[in-house]
């Protein structure tokens, strides 16, 4: 195949998806005969829709189509995921725009009478959240959809990920033929330049430098190397991306190979995300098959070759060196830079690790051109970044926002806010090295500079949520506890230096603490980010020292008065029983481990003997009358 | 192979002994171990499928890899040490993953922990007495919208409620 076929493969098959063409973010300029299906149901078969029953919902409104005879004017489509990963099943009807949540396949039956057939929307079925006088009919009325840019995204929720047809039409892999036609290597390096974009994986440097670096190496055999190893807990943009979009990736590493002279790609994927490996292999094949990947790819003298590796769960593999070391089937620990990967990294050749984001914003960017993408954003941190939003907010899932949003607008108006009717406390970003982001600062934009002043990091770009119910020293704990793990245990500063801090903190949590505890704490973190070898070490007290900075009165509340605000840390808690609330069912002296729950002697309630209870918490989680307080 | 060896246990080309029925097992991993040229940077990849044939990184199993791949046992053990994915304990017929991500903490994914100890009498990392569960901590399932998150076998469950948890777990008998 040669780029003009690719073009005209791509305008046929365009034809074909001329209904979501339109509802497309950013549609590319093609003639919209309407030709083909009359109507879409798209189901979204994204990771946490498929939990929630995505392939039985698909297959039986494939079932009801074909029952009834509908296949001529209804194609279903299985897309990737649409991003409100809490409203899952999520199907939409085109070209009618209406958007079902929650949808089971008892429902399918519904929709497809009344819906496809006689024409009439199923209300019940459409999200109306508390307090929203008439439902939500569409994506685009929702506030979730309203803020977001997609560009990473664009493709997500609309197309197949298991046919690169569909990709096509969308204009897949036009950059790649406008690379190979159009420009030399120096102008595509020149153009990621351009863009302004920094590394979507944690640490924000630019991806032009880098990609100039690889380019400039002497050596006949480089490397481009996508990291795909999301190790950060809470976040699952590149799950969802590999897993909605898989040539999107593809495409970006094949750009970044022809612009670097690199003829060998690797993606190292996590063994946690099988769906990712499953469709990333397909894509692979199909890319393979219609001359896009091996030798002469579309016709020109460009060569080159993906394969996949998968990890098998170590955090510290997102580190460049270890990530390296583990696709060479070793130990993934670090080692000292350097050299640099660019001067000698995978079998001592020269390579280059960028992340699946990354690689995800390259093909828009050849494009449209680098200063389309330098115009998004803010000016230092371009273009958009996409955030899975999770813990204590009303709306969990992926957004795709403009750089330098802020927080507020991305909890509250996107997020829809924090449920339950609770307050916000803190936002966490960048995992385990990143830090805890309180109320007072959430106006701070979301840029990668904004984010360091204040001590945490954009990372890349989990967003957890925590309301009142969350004790700051107690996420702190979690993280090093996360840290000690992790640890390779190659250097001793990270290794032990992350162990005494665990201990220290554990202490606090359970009120044996000395004054001087802070202190001590703080000058260990100091050698523990100054000394440790790689990245997880240097970031490892991040979450301590943010959450000490802007949390210092939840520590003294520890530490001083033995109390935990948010009754978290069981050690420093008290139960009671609520003597008006109890009604003597005694379970909670059935489920006490050490039998210190009493019943009154002239009554039917209970009581508990504190003197030697133990802080299980047991009574207080079995209890179904909340007749348990804690404090 | 000697037929009639065939039906008690042979000795297979590595010189390790193998039981007759494991025979196809065996194949399939040499199979794997082809595809990589025989390559010692391929060990995590024929570890992963060692594990998925086998069920978990058996001694003989590991001794077989070692002679493929010119790789010493000591390495090899090396590497199966430092990641938290390979197994040398026999697994249970079930594995019950509680996800530990920050969103699933946040949202009582301890409790969860608690609730599969009174349940099943084990703790993370171990295997019930009758070989049915074995329960375990992820770092991070990536299914953060749905916290909190309980894998069982390849199956996700979100929103697991403490209440609930013995009718999800006894599903998989």
């Amino acid at each position: 195949m040669n780029t003009a076929e690719l073009k005209q493969w791509g305008e046929r098959e365009a034809k074909g998806l001329s209904l979501r063409l339109a509802a497309s973010p950013n549609p590319p300029a093609v003639d919209s005969d309407v030709i083909g299906h009359r109507r879409e149901v798209l189901v979204c078969v994204g990771g946490a829709c498929i939990s929630c029953g995505a392939e039985k919902v698909a297959a039986r409104f494939q079932d009801r189509i074909e029952a009834m005879n509908l296949e001529v004017d209804v194609r279903l489509v299985a897309t990737g995921c649409v991003g409100c990963c809490d409203l899952g099943v999520v199907v939409q009807v085109l070209p009618d725009d209406v958007l079902y949540r929650r949808v089971t396949e008892k429902d399918v039956d519904a929709v497809v009478q009344s819906h496809l057939v006689d024409g009439d929307i199923v209300e019940s079925l459409l999200h109306q959240p508390e307090g929203q006088a008439t439902p939500y009919r569409n994506a685009a009325e929702m506030p979730f959809f309203k803020y977001q840019q997609k560009i990473v995204l664009e493709n997500s929720g609309v197309i197949d990920p298991e046919r690169i047809d569909e990709y096509v039409a969308l204009e897949g892999y036009a950059a790649l033929a406008k690379a190979l036609t159009e420009l030399q290597p120096e102008q595509v390096v020149e153009e990621v330049k351009t863009s302004g974009l920094r590394g979507r994986g944690g640490g924000g440097f630019s991806v032009g430098m880098k990609w100039s670096m690889l380019a400039s190496a002497p050596g006949d055999h480089k490397h481009v190397i996508c990291n795909a190893d999301e190790g950060d807990p809470g976040a699952f943009m590149d799950r969802s991306v590999l897993e909605s979009d898989p040539h999107r990736v593809l495409e970006g590493m094949l750009l970044a190979g022809f612009a670097t002279g690199a003829s060998h790609g690797v993606i190292y994927v996590r063994a946690e995300y099988p769906l990712a490996i499953k469709r990333l292999q397909l894509a692979i094949d199909q890319a393979r098959e219609h001359n896009l990947l091996g030798e002469n790819i579309l016709d020109s003298s460009f060569a080159f070759e993906i394969e996949i590796r998968v990890g098998a769960g170590a955090f510290v593999c997102g580190e460049e060196t270890a990530l390296i070391a583990s696709v060479e089937g070793q130990r993934g620990q670090p080692s000292p830079r350097p050299p640099y990967p660019t001067q000698s990294g995978l079998n001592r050749e020269p390579s280059m690790i960028n992340n699946v984001e990354t690689f995800a914003n390259i093909p828009p960017i050849i494009r449209r051109g680098g200063a389309w993408y330098a115009a998004i954003g803010t000016e230092k941190s371009t273009g958009t970044k996409v955030f899975a939003l999770a813990g204590a907010i009303t709306n969990t899932g992926l957004v795709e926002v403009p750089m330098g949003t802020t927080l507020r607008t991305l909890v509250f108006d996107v997020g829809g806010g924090v449920p339950n009717g609770r307050t916000f406390k803190a936002a966490q970003t960048g995992g385990p090295s990143g830090g805890c982001i309180p109320a007072e600062h959430l106006d701070t934009p979301l840029d990668f500079d904004s984010l360091q002043a204040l001590g945490s990091i954009m990372g890349s770009g989990g967003l957890i949520v925590m309301d009142e119910t969350s004790c700051m020293v107690d996420v702190a704990r979690f993280f090093m506890d996360f840290c000690v793990d992790e640890s390779c245990g190659k250097c001793p500063p990270c290794r032990v230096g992350t162990y005494q801090m665990l201990h220290m903190l554990e202490k606090i949590c359970e009120g044996r603490a000395g004054e001087d505890e802070l202190e001590r704490m703080e000058s260990l973190a100091d050698v523990v980010s100054t000394a440790s070898l790689c990245g997880l070490g240097m970031t490892a007290p991040n979450p301590v020292l943010s959450t000490m900075r802007h949390f210092r009165a939840e520590y003294d509340a520890h530490i001083l008065d033995h109390r935990c605000p948010a009754g978290v840390c069981r050690k420093l808690l008290t139960f009671s029983i609520l003597e008006d609330q109890c009604t003597g069912c005694s379970l909670c002296a059935r489920n006490c481990p050490v039998d210190v729950i009493h019943k009154f002697d002239d009554r039917k309630q209970f009581w508990i003997d504190t003197t030697d209870c133990i802080h299980c918490g047991q009574c207080f989680d079995v209890c179904r009358f909340d007749a348990v307080l804690k404090e | 192979m000697p037929t009639q060896l065939a039906h008690i246990e042979s000795v297979s080309r590595s010189g390790a002994t193998v039981a007759a029925s494991e025979f196809p097992l065996f194949d399939e991993l040499n199979a794997t171990i082809a595809h990589f040229d025989h390559s010692p940077k391929a060990l995590i990849q024929v570890l992963h499928r060692a594990q998925e044939l086998f069920g978990y990184l058996r001694e003989d199993v590991i001794d077989h890899v070692s002679r493929e791949l010119r790789l010493p046992v000591s390495k090899i053990n090396g590497v199966i040490g430092f990641y938290s994915f390979f197994s040398r304990v026999p697994q249970g017929k079930h594995t019950v993953t509680v996800c530990m991500g920050t969103a699933c903490y946040v949202r009582g994914a301890d409790q969860l922990v608690r609730g599969l100890n009174k349940l099943l009498g084990v703790e993370p990392g171990d295997t019930t007495s009758d070989g049915r569960y074995s329960v375990r901590c992820a770092r991070c399932v990536g299914a953060c919208g749905l916290a909190p998150v309980l894998v069982i076998d390849d199956d996700v469950h979100g929103n697991v409620q403490t209440a609930r948890l013995k009718n999800v777990v006894r599903q998989y008998k």
